[in-house]
């Protein structure tokens, strides 16, 4: 075996996980609980008003941070599907289990703020347009997946199942991203992008790319954490796990 | 202060809007932990419980080299 499969493979251990994670998980939540509250207070108390929303455009803070995490992580669910029919790889499927609760709620935060947002702006707390659309769409995927692993006792068809949908699902991220551009919306267009300078001066986008990072951060010290009790509920059996706990205890 | 409560007039979409998101945020962190606590203490139940089944099978053998030795 070459020596990239051999890495591949033990990166595909829970046990490997665990033995590693737990400083992950201590530096994300450090990162992200810092830089949230740095962002959020400056967002919210220093940032300037906006010259024709005022001041609820500053939902913008937590609206476009959770609602370009929630694609990202379906995204993530999609890589992980492939692994888990490829290779059959235990940890990406716990990672799938994982991961859809929070996607769920992350873009449920995305869309209720954006509704809230909409209220004063648009004069509307929803419209079917298709961003607002993709984006129920990608909520209902992340409740098909939590829903599919349920429903199916087997947990290794419940597994290939939930990987299926995490595949497939993953066409609709394009379609959110692109929605503002492909049809006629409300949605304004991003404010910031790779290509092209900001449509906002500093004071109002460093705040945001603060807010981002710190939303990827705390949220992945989620999920390590989530995976960390996955690892040890399934693997509750193996001597390591017990070994760990007389350990612990 | 009372200004900056008010979001020049959106100050109930605006706090709405990051009270239900912190919420979340808040929910989403303690979950973790509230499972670890119930896996940690179920874990530990069921160690017990294994550790005295083997001390009461390891009893019964003794009682039985006894009688029979």
């Amino acid at each position: 075996m070459g020596r990239f499969t051999t890495w591949f493979h033990r990166m595909g251990s829970p046990r490997w996980f665990f033995d590693l994670s737990r400083p992950w998980l201590v530096g994300f939540l450090a990162v992200g609980v810092t830089l949230l509250g740095v962002g959020t207070v400056w967002g919210l108390g220093f940032a300037p008003p906006d010259y024709q929303q005022g001041d609820s455009y500053r939902i913008i803070y937590i609206h476009v941070p959770s609602a370009h995490l929630a694609e990202a992580l379906y995204v993530a669910m999609g890589v992980a599907g492939i692994v888990v029919l490829v290779w059959r790889m235990k940890l990406a499927d716990m990672f799938i289990a994982v991961t859809a609760p929070v996607g769920m709620a992350v873009t449920g935060i995305a869309l209720l703020t954006g509704a809230i947002w909409g209220r004063p702006t648009w004069g509307a707390w929803w419209v079917w347009d298709a961003r607002t659309t993709s984006v129920l769409v990608l909520f209902f995927l992340y409740l098909g997946i939590v829903a599919l692993r349920q429903a199916i006792p087997r947990a290794d068809q419940a597994g290939r199942a939930a990987a299926v949908l995490a595949i497939v699902g993953t066409v609709n991220v394009p379609i959110i991203k692109y929605s503002v551009d492909w049809w006629l919306t409300l949605h304004q267009p991003a404010s910031i992008t790779f290509t092209a300078a900001p449509a906002m001066p500093p004071s109002m986008w460093v705040p945001l790319l603060i807010n981002m990072v710190g939303f990827y951060a705390l949220v992945a010290a989620f999920l390590v954490a989530g995976l960390r009790n996955e690892v040890l509920l399934r693997e509750a059996d193996a001597q390591w796990v017990r070994d760990w706990l007389e350990r612990a205890s | 202060m009372s200004e900056f409560l008010a979001m020049g007039g959106h100050g109930l979409y605006v706090w709405l809007a990051y009270g239900i998101s912190f919420a979340v945020l808040a929910a989403l962190g303690l979950r973790p932990i509230v499972a670890r606590r119930r896996f940690l203490s179920h874990a530990r139940r069921e160690a017990h419980a294994r550790r005295d089944a083997d001390a009461r099978r390891d009893e019964q053998r003794r009682g039985r080299e006894r009688r029979e030795g």
